[in-house]
């Protein structure tokens, strides 16, 4: 495994004919964690992906390895291992032929084969032709392609995808171990929860850009509270004195409350006391980290 | 380094896959069984019809041979240039230039390795193509009293060219292959083109004049130009004089098709975004 790498993507754009699908990304993603990097269908993941490795040309910016892009690495497949979709198989070729055709491309010891068919578990399928394999089996030949260099870095897109609930057990703990190995793993994926209990860090795009990078917490910090009074103008007035963000709640059984941010409810319902205003709803919104990555993303984030 | 492994890999990645075999015994089926009629025919049976007063195209016997044993490029060509182009369309259809372009991501470098490594399989197909035509072929000949030309220098050297020959077509259906990376597409593009467009082409300008100039660079007329013998060839020339290149000239005409479709290929499909 080689030296821990930080992947830097800098003003990364691309244009297919007049659709923006990125447009001026700029994140990094750090060694030893699992970054998720999540986004609606069509948001762009892939194609941000495929410039890092080299397979699609930025219109403008640049995704490096620590400063080197993807084609001027001396050894590529030792460096990063990438798992892009279940579908790049000559379904005439079995498992073990298919790794075999790489490694000897990038010059890795062939007994690597037998140990990533091993790792992902398909070692008893592995001279079946791949042609009969189930999309689960797929996805994890796609692991061992990329684990095939011993990589310090893994770029996996949507792997959770057509894994059963085993499956999906399986690659969660995997990817906590790769990351504490001291490995860069990044992580795409449409839904959020998919991948919640296994990212350390979130980058999130939508329509090509970013929306947010960060922990997961962070996602949550920008909830509110809802609160209600008899006297609503005198509890707005005192609230937007304290520095509070106020707006008319819209919807539910609090029609007409109150919606605040920038304030705790300790601290509203202290403002509210100085104020010597009778409180008669306080409550903070449940938002949760899927609300708050929907807002960020719109209605194409829902699963 | 680099070419070296990208060409081992290429070898892996045919010889996993079993189009290599089944296309070539497809084409020693094909040559073995055309080279036996046409000896059949052109010596037993024709020494019966001719006795006979038959109206059968006469060919002098020291031409026999060539003719018979260049039946193996003269009619298999189209093997390896589907098999060069299949393997090379492949990629796209499957979308193993994905990690095929991750493995190695000099993308020119992978393209030469395919030329290298489909024309090490193209003379193979060559050298069975030979043993599928000279074995019935030669036989005949002999059964027939006839000379074998196996003594000559000569056909030994034509049977070289053949091998040489094959090896450049295989390349060329690479080059297409970069080229149409629509696997039907280019399939197609190759089966009209050899079997239908170019004889049509080469008959046209066996009798038109001014066309025959032009006749002698289509691709099908360079590689029997460059193999010194063909069949199709022997019935033109005499009756119109259809011009036909040296055989250095033919092979040269020939590698600048692979080149062209090659270099095309890569400028456009190859370097093209793989999404």
């Amino acid at each position: 495994m080689s030296t821990s790498t930080t992947l830097e993507f800098t003003g990364l754009a691309k244009s297919f004919g007049a659709v923006r699908a990125v447009d001026d990304l700029t994140f990094t993603v750090p060694p030893g964690q699992v970054t998720g990097f999540l986004g609606p269908n069509g948001a762009g993941k892939t194609t941000t992906l495929r410039m890092l490795l080299g397979l699609v040309r930025p219109t403008a910016g640049t995704a490096t390895f620590g400063g080197t892009a993807y084609h001027a690495l001396p050894h590529p497949l030792e460096t990063v291992g990438t798992a892009l979709e279940a579908s790049s198989f000559h379904p005439g070729r079995s498992a073990r032929n298919h790794l075999r055709g790489y490694a000897i491309a990038a010059g890795i010891p062939l007994r690597r084969v037998d140990d990533v068919l091993a790792q992902v578990g398909i070692a008893d399928f592995a001279d079946r032709r791949v042609g009969g394999y189930s999309l689960g089996m797929r996805q994890r030949l796609g692991l061992a392609f990329a684990l095939l260099g011993d990589p310090g870095v893994l770029v996996l897109d949507e792997p959770v995808n057509g894994l059963d609930p085993e499956g999906i057990r399986w690659i969660r703990s995997f990817l906590k171990q790769l990351a504490g190995e001291g490995r860069t793993v990044l992580v795409s994926s449409h839904l959020l929860s998919e991948v919640q209990q296994s990212v350390d860090r979130v980058v999130i795009i939508s329509h090509g850009r970013l929306v947010y990078e960060g922990d997961l917490a962070g996602l949550e910090s920008g909830q509110r509270v809802i609160v209600d009074a008899p006297d609503r103008a005198a509890l707005d007035s005192a609230l937007r004195a304290a520095g509070a963000t106020v707006e008319t709640a819209p919807t539910g059984s609090a029609t007409g409350a109150l919606a605040v941010t920038g304030l705790s409810a300790e601290r509203i319902g202290s403002v509210a006391l100085a104020a010597g205003v009778a409180l008669s709803l306080l409550a903070v919104e449940q938002t949760g980290i899927e609300k708050a990555f929907l807002e960020l993303v719109g209605e194409e984030g829902r699963p | 380094m680099n070419i070296v492994a990208a060409v081992r890999a290429e070898f892996s990645k045919i010889l996993t896959v079993r189009l290599w075999w089944v296309l070539l015994i497809v084409l020693a089926g094909y040559v073995a069984f055309t080279a036996g009629i046409l000896a059949l025919a052109f010596g037993g049976l024709g020494d019966q019809l001719g006795a006979g007063g038959g109206d059968v195209p006469q060919i002098p016997d020291a031409a026999l041979p060539p003719i018979i044993y260049s039946i193996a490029s003269s009619v298999g060509y189209v093997f390896p240039v589907l098999f060069g182009t299949l393997a090379t369309t492949a990629e796209f259809r499957h979308q193993t230039l994905t990690p095929t372009f991750l493995a190695t991501p000099r993308r020119g470098v992978v393209l030469a390795a395919k030329f290298v490594t489909l024309a090490v399989f193209g003379g193979l197909y060559g050298i069975v193509a030979l043993v599928a035509s000279v074995g019935p072929g030669a036989s005949i000949l002999a059964a027939t009293g006839r000379d074998t030309g196996l003594g000559d220098s000569d056909t030994w050297l034509l049977l070289a060219r053949v091998v040489l020959v094959m090896a450049i077509w295989a390349i060329i259906g690479v080059g297409l292959g970069a080229l149409i990376p629509s696997q039907v597409a280019a399939i197609v593009i190759v089966l009209a083109f050899t079997q239908f467009v170019e004889p049509i082409l080469r008959l046209v300008s066996s009798f038109v004049d001014w066309a025959a100039g032009i006749g002698q660079y289509l691709p099908g007329a360079a590689g029997d130009a460059l193999v010194g013998s063909s069949i199709f060839s022997s019935f033109s020339a005499p009756s119109a004089g259809a011009a036909m290149l040296e055989w250095w000239q033919g092979g040269l005409v020939l590698l600048a098709y692979a080149i062209a479709a090659g270099a095309i290929g890569y400028l456009t499909s190859w370097r093209r975004d793989v999404t």
